[in-house]
């Protein structure tokens, strides 16, 4: 037997390479830390702003100024109040009723075995395809017929033409995922369907359904041009709209301090949502093997 | 307790034929078991028995009753699966009990018979452990108590030890065997695996491409295979088989290779066309013996307890000879004899059946070898 040799590719020294690595390591931190503050500055922008008032907010500086006479007002404004208690109301609403329509509606698609489910879940995706402004004169005659105009009512129904397709999308691929098996078992032990779904699929379901949830609630929360176009008095306006429609003291002023202390309050109870079930998607992702 | 009856099912998922028209009788208290090669619709009709896949054709019977569209729920069987399938947000107690809780038992009658289902399989300490938690041996136990405590009428078993390593298995299946001694229920068992088919079941059912090839009790299977399939598939290592030169027959002369010349009595019309013999059947003499067929040797494996020795025939055939006694010594690559006793031949005609030649069968001494 022939021993075939070939010739050692070239390569440098184990120091150079060791330099390398150093380099690569810092060029990554490096550039991690360009993207974040690319995307953070905005955000803390927005702070800095918030915490000014007068003519403060037109001299630059990266300090913020610890002024909290904007969040002050802001509590204090009706309008400001009662469209949050909208905003929660709505999206907490929208987000409960996309996902038990579209767990359901997942169940059916990702498991049983019926042939137009293809096409409804094509149809599915094909919806959220439009931009909402196709749909936006259409849906406004939808909601006149329900007699749902002006009500908060009339955003629920509208915004789940926005949540439930991504819903059912991505719980159909989810359950889709759990093994058959487990069905099988629960089937075996008696279990119908819908028991099934709640006692068996349901509970190992936890992650999608916070990651959707999550999802849902965001787009809710900060959907703009449907709140805008249902919804005719203050008192039933939504956050997004009611800061877009914050006024100042005089018609000439433009009340940015304002405007930025609305943002920052809009966004907290986001992150202490993102914060509440990011152990569980994050669990939920890692912890993907239900076979174990 | 129940027997099953399987009228002509068949099941084809479009234009697959998995399973074509299977009549089958399994009776009352029976260890069934269903063996084959992978994609030959065993475990489909496991599911079909369990209604967890509807028949395309044909009737299912349980206990007599029809029940060919009765719910995989309604029918009272008991199913353990190959990757166990326990429930993993509940812990063992509640994977056992959740078919009692779905039936709405009082809770005293479920602790009881829980209790009674744990101490029997000696799982009473991991009660209150999660699924994740156990080793695959442990898990196969909760999932078979999961089925026993449903007191069922049959048992079905998805190749339930292929996920274990080796020595588990041979446990499991003891255990396996130890437990249809003691209940004594109906059960149905899956697998690919020859030797827990041999050892555990009542009877076999060899299945090949949707199709029954043969039942019966797995000595019956073994010694008196009713095609060259079912020879092939029992046996390990499996049975060596080489085909006859038809030009070179004549009449009740059967010559083919390596020198093989017998003649045969044969009742029958049809002309066989392949031998088969097994690999203990064979012994390893030395070229000159009369009425051995010629090979080359070409390697020993020694396995402590018995040796497996490889002669070729020809370029493309290779038969293995399985001894538990030390071998004659043979040097790789010279040429060795092969002889069997005339009863441990098979005789394989055009169709693949085996043709029984009752022993009628001698060396056809004259020929020229």
């Amino acid at each position: 037997m022939a021993i075939t040799t070939t010739a050692p590719a070239k390569r440098y020294s184990n120091s150079t390479y060791r330099t390398i690595r150093r380099v690569r390591t810092f060029g990554l931190y490096v550039s991690v830390t360009a993207v974040l503050v690319y995307m953070l500055f905005p955000y803390y922008w927005a702070i800095v702003s918030s915490t000014k008032s007068g003519q403060a907010l037109y001299q630059f500086s990266l300090l913020p100024s610890l002024d909290f006479g904007n969040y002050w007002q802001l509590f204090h404004n009706p309008v400001f109040m009662g469209a949050l208690v909208n905003s929660g109301l709505v999206a907490f609403a929208s987000t409960m009723i996309s996902l038990v329509i579209g767990i359901l509606a997942a169940y059916a698609l990702g498991r049983l075995q019926f042939s137009p489910g293809r096409i409804i879940l094509i149809a599915v995706l094909m919806i959220s395809i439009f931009p909402q402004v196709v749909v936006l004169s259409g849906m406004f005659e939808v909601i006149g017929w329900l007699r749902l105009y002006n009500r908060p009512s009339a955003l629920i129904v509208s915004y789940l033409i926005l949540t439930l397709p991504f819903t059912t999308w991505i719980l159909t691929s989810f359950i889709r995922d759990l093994p058959t098996e487990l069905e099988e078992a629960a089937l075996i032990d008696g279990c119908s369907r819908l028991r099934v779904l709640t006692h068996v699929l349901l509970p190992l379901m936890g992650p999608a359904i916070a990651s959707t949830g999550l999802l849902s609630f965001i787009l809710a929360w900060n959907e703009f041009l449907f709140a805008l176009t249902f919804i005719l008095t203050d008192e039933n306006r939504t956050v997004p709209v009611a800061i877009g429609l914050l006024t100042g003291s005089s018609r000439y002023e433009y009340p940015f301090g304002q405007i930025m202390a609305a943002s920052v309050t809009v966004t907290l109870p986001l992150l202490v949502l993102v914060l509440i079930f990011q152990r569980k998607i994050v669990a939920g992702l890692t912890s993907g093997a239900v076979k174990g | 307790m129940a027997s099953v009856t399987l009228k002509n099912v068949s099941k084809s998922f479009g234009a697959y034929d998995v399973i074509r028209s299977i009549d089958l009788e399994i009776e009352d208290g029976e260890f069934m078991v269903f063996v084959g090669p992978s994609g030959c619709g065993k475990s489909t009709l496991l599911r079909v028995i369990a209604g967890l896949v509807p028949v395309s054709e044909g009737d299912v019977f349980i206990g007599g009753e029809q029940v060919t569209e009765v719910p995989a729920s309604k029918r009272g069987l008991a199913f353990v699966f190959q990757s166990y399938a326990l429930y993993p947000h509940m812990n063992v107690s509640r994977n056992i009990s959740f078919a009692l809780e779905t039936a709405r038992l009082g809770r005293d009658e479920i602790r009881r018979r829980v209790t009674k289902v744990a101490e029997m399989l000696k799982i009473s300490h991991l009660l209150d452990r999660r699924p994740r938690q156990l080793s695959g041996g442990q898990r196969q136990r909760v999932a078979i108590g999961r089925a026993l405590v449903g007191e069922p009428e049959v048992f079905l078993f998805d190749e339930p030890l292929s996920n274990l390593d080796a020595d588990l298995r041979m446990e499991m299946r003891f255990e396996i065997a130890k437990l249809h001694a003691d209940v004594k229920t109906t059960m149905i068992y899956v697998t690919h695996d020859q030797t827990e088919a041999m050892t555990l079941a009542d009877r076999i059912v060899i299945l090949n491409q949707g199709r029954i090839e043969q039942v019966g009790r797995p000595r019956e299977l073994y010694d008196r295979p009713a095609n060259r399939f079912v020879a092939g598939f029992l046996g390990s290592p499996r049975m060596n088989f080489a085909p006859l030169d038809r030009a070179a027959s004549s009449g009740s002369v059967l010559r083919g290779v390596g020198g093989f010349c017998h003649s045969a009595e044969l009742a029958g019309a049809d002309a066989p066309v392949e031998i088969g013999l097994r690999p203990e059947a064979l012994k390893l003499v030395s070229a000159e013996t009369k009425g051995a067929i010629r090979g080359t040797f070409e390697r020993m494996e020694d396995l402590g307890y018995e040796y497996v020795c490889y002669v070729r025939l020809s370029e493309t055939l290779v038969w293995t000879v399985r001894s538990t006694g030390s071998p004659l010594a043979f040097a790789e690559g010279e040429v060795v004899g092969l002889s069997w006793q005339p009863v441990s031949l098979y005789l394989f005609g055009d169709d693949g059946r085996r043709i029984d030649h009752g022993g009628a069968l001698h060396l056809a001494l004259g020929a020229s070898l």
